[in-house]
């Protein structure tokens, strides 16, 4: 049967198990959204900004482990997604954009919308294409989808003329799998590799874990724990790892790295044997490299062979799919126990109790940490918790302990501000019955809280937590410490969020007092309907401890200055 | 050191900008690239010379295998290898001159490919480093103009560099040269 090009893109999508799209429509790209009245099987979110349709596709993504779709028109439109397409490329979500172009025959004339969107991209994506004959679109579309989804996950765009989505041809669709040429099957471990894993870990006292994101993007969860109960091996975890093992688990020592806390780090420094699996030893992980972990052995197990040795020499690298090379090295490991080393690391974790903001009594103060402690507490703890950037971000991460995997969204990598409330929609949306919490700043909320509109007329239940403390906090805290306290552009006004929440009719409810949260959790929790919005008035000047300044070594942290004594955490 | 390698890769429009974005991006120092077309009409060849540590090799080579595009990439240094350069030089010749250049071309094996009223071009072929030498010598009588073709690599005997898995053609690849 002959199709059109549009026709032929969706049901190439829809073969590819996609039922919703976040997008937004424009010239180039209509025939695409007329052909997809045909197709009522698809969802179709319009967004209020494109950057909003990217956002929600990487929050769907990172959700539920599916494909996240966005589309957008030609010009403007596609240059609005590109926010959106790097973030999701520096934390590996798969992702399919779909953009108009203007008509092959005058590509290149600096035609009305036209931008080069793949030329663009190109260091943002994992691969992209242009497609200039309709008859590429079906390959193109399936191999847009494998390589998004497959080895190292990352957004791919696909850029179709208008022509093209308007020509026709016969729609024939293959039945034989996706195969790239440069694409080389990644997998497991040479038996060699093995057998020096082994060999290491044997003569290994003091060994560490260091979770990543790729525990989860593997499916590693199940052969982790397994892995750490049987050698009992601490686990230390990325911002992207958290969730990845539970964090009640008397073996998980909680987040590494800039703001992770002390006796992590300082486990890091002391270990003798390091285990990354699927993190990259971010700047923000290792601090100053030529002082990081020299008493260690390194192992990094990474399925893309470039992570390896790219920012911390190891001693043994394996390129590999976690799971199966943890599945492969299970049956070969011996019960170890590690007294020692425990008991070194608990003796650092406990002198943490007495500076952690949770012992510090509130008074009259309502501090954003106490406030996401709180959330956990009310909410039982196993919500899905999506962050925009910022102090609110290190405050989640520090203080709302995950126990599942995909539980914490955050954009980790870019470090996106913009991307709490849109991600949070997407990730509601694609898992409707998940309580989800978007825990977001006065100033990154600002930068899309348009799409207010579409979570109401979209009826998405986000509770959205904004933590307002009226300054960029974040940057005004490196001016308290690295700029002699110039606070210049950081103070923030915003709007009366209440008022604001009013205009769309969304649910509002301010909070000044700490033992307002429980209320707040039963307000939001009696609105199922669409969002609700809580703004907590937080304390204007917190700092977020510990700290390791930029360049530092990793166990020179900034700690809270305060030793508190009075414990006030009343659990 | 320096550092050659051969990528073969698929010949679609913009896939040259892709491996020269991507080693802009990664900051490494390419010494030479040429690109020619292969015995597979589908596939190009690449020989790159880096100038670098060999790690930094290993780390183009890693990087290159990210691109969708790229087939094979082989190192050559660590093989047995042929590798050639080839040069055009136009060098400024008056009746004296001439019969010196002429002499250095012999020696050299070097062909003079033009004779101008004022001037000679004379086409050089082989390793960098013969080249080189001749350039030097050439720069006391007066070069006018050069161009070189970037060095181009191949592994002699069995150090093949072919497609692991063979070649095979995906789609219907009807993309028209737009980009
Ligand atoms: C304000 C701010 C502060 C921050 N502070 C911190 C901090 O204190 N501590 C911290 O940890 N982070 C912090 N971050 C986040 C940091 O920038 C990085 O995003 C994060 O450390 C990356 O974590 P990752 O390496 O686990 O994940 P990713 O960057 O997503 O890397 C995942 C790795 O897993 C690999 N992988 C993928 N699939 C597989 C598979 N199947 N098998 C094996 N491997 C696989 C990938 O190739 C990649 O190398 C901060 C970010 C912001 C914005
Ligand atoms: C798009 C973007 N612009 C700028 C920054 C730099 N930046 C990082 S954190 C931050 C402040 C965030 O302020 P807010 O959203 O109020 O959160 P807070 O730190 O106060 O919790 C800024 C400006 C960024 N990460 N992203
Ligand atoms: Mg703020």
């Amino acid at each position: 049967m002959k199709l059109t090009g549009a026709e032929i893109l969706w049901e190439c999508l829809i073969r590819e198990g996609v039922d919703l799209v976040f997008g937004y429509p424009g010239g180039a790209i209509l025939p695409a959204y007329d052909a997809m009245t045909k197709y009522p099987q698809v969802h179709h979110v319009l967004v209020r900004h494109e950057q909003g349709a990217a956002h929600m596709a990487d929050g769907y993504a990172r959700a539920t482990g599916k494909v996240g779709v966005a589309v957008a028109t030609s010009g403007p439109g596609a240059t609005n997604l590109v926010t959106g397409i790097a973030t999701a490329m520096l934390d590996s979500t798969p992702m399919v954009c779909i953009t108009g172009q203007v008509p092959t025959g005058v590509i290149g004339s600096d035609a009305f919308q036209e931008t080069d969107i793949t030329g663009i991209t190109l260091p943002i994506t994992k691969h992209n294409y242009l497609v200039v004959d309709v008859e590429d679109i079906v390959h193109t579309i399936r191999e847009a989808f494998y390589l998004a989804r497959s080895g190292r996950p990352g957004p791919v765009l696909v850029d179709i003329p208008k022509d093209v989505q308007i020509a026709t041809t016969e729609f024939d669709y293959p039945d034989e799998p996706v195969t790239v040429p440069g694409q080389r099957p990644v997998g497991e471990a040479l038996q060699d590799e093995l057998d020096v894993m082994l060999e290491m870990i044997s003569q290994s006292n003091r060994p560490l874990i260091l979770g990543g994101h790729g525990i989860t993007l593997s499916g590693a969860e199940r052969e982790l724990l397994k892995f750490v109960e049987k050698v009992q091996v601490p686990v230390a975890l990325t911002l992207l790892g958290k969730g990845t093992m539970p964090e009640g688990h008397p073996l998980c020592l909680g987040m590494m790295g800039m703001h992770g806390e002390a006796h992590v780090n300082l486990a890091i420094q002391e270990a003798d044997l390091l285990l990354a699996f699927g993190m990259r030893f971010d700047d923000r992980v290792t601090g100053d490299l030529s002082t990081y972990a020299q008493n260690s052995r390194k192992i990094q197990i990474d399925i893309d062979a470039s992570e390896i040795n790219k920012n911390v020499r190891v001693d043994l690298g394996i390129t590999g799919d976690l799971r199966q090379v943890l599945n492969q090295v299970l049956p070969r490991l011996k019960n170890t126990d590690h007294r020692e080393w425990h008991k070194l690391i608990r003796g650092w974790q406990e002198e943490r109790h007495s500076r952690d903001i949770y012992n510090l009594e509130e008074g009259d103060k309502l501090y954003a940490a106490h406030v996401i402690r709180d959330l956990w507490k009310y909410t039982g703890g196993d919500c899905i918790v999506v962050t925009d950037v910022g102090q609110h971000q290190m405050w989640e991460a520090q203080y709302y302990p995950h126990e599942r995997p995909r539980t914490l969204i955050t954009s980790g990598g870019l470090g996106t501000m913009g991307f709490g409330f849109p991600a949070a929609i997407g990730a509601r949306m694609g898992l409707p019955h998940e309580e989800v919490w978007a825990i977001v700043g006065d100033g990154g909320f600002q930068m899309t809280m348009a799409e207010l509109a579409t979570a109401v007329e979209q009826k998405v239940s986000v509770n959205i937590a904004i933590m307002n403390n009226r300054y960029l906090g974040m940057v005004r805290q490196w001016q308290e410490f690295f700029y002699e306290e110039r606070y210049h552009a950081t103070p923030m006004a915003s709007p009366d969020f209440c008022k604001l929440a009013d205009a769309y009719n969304i649910p509002s409810m301010r909070v000044t007092a700490r033992g307002e949260v429980s209320k707040s959790v039963d307000f939001a929790r009696s609105h199922q309907d669409g969002p609700v919005l809580i703004e907590y008035v937080v304390e204007k000047h917190d700092i977020v401890y510990p700290m390791v300044p930029t360049g530092a070594a990793l166990h020179n942290m900034i700690r809270r200055p305060r030793a508190v004594t009075a414990s006030s955490e009343k659990e | 050191m320096k550092y050659s390698m051969s990528a073969l890769f698929e010949n679609k429009p913009g896939v040259l900008n892709r491996v020269v974005s991507l080693f802009r991006r990664r900051n490494f120092n390419i010494d030479s690239l040429t690109v020619g077309r292969t015995e597979i009409p589908d596939l190009s060849r690449m020989t790159i010379l880096i100038e670098g540590t060999e790690a930094e090799a290993r780390k183009v080579e890693k990087s290159l295998y990210k691109l969708p595009n790229v087939v094979q990439v082989e190192h050559l240094h660590d093989k047995p290898s042929v590798t050639r350069d080839l040069a055009l030089i136009k060098v400024e010749v008056d009746g004296q001159k001439r019969p010196e250049v002429m002499q250095l071309c012999d020696i050299f094996r070097a062909r003079v490919v033009d004779v101008a009223q004022s001037s000679v071009i004379v086409e050089i072929t082989g390793e960098e480093d013969k080249i080189e030498s001749f350039i030097e010598l050439l720069r006391n009588i007066g070069i006018i103009e050069m161009v070189r073709t970037g060095i181009v690599a191949m592994g002699r005997g069995q150090h093949t560099v072919t497609p692991a898995n063979g070649y095979r053609k995906l789609g219907t690849k009807t993309y028209k040269n737009v980009i």
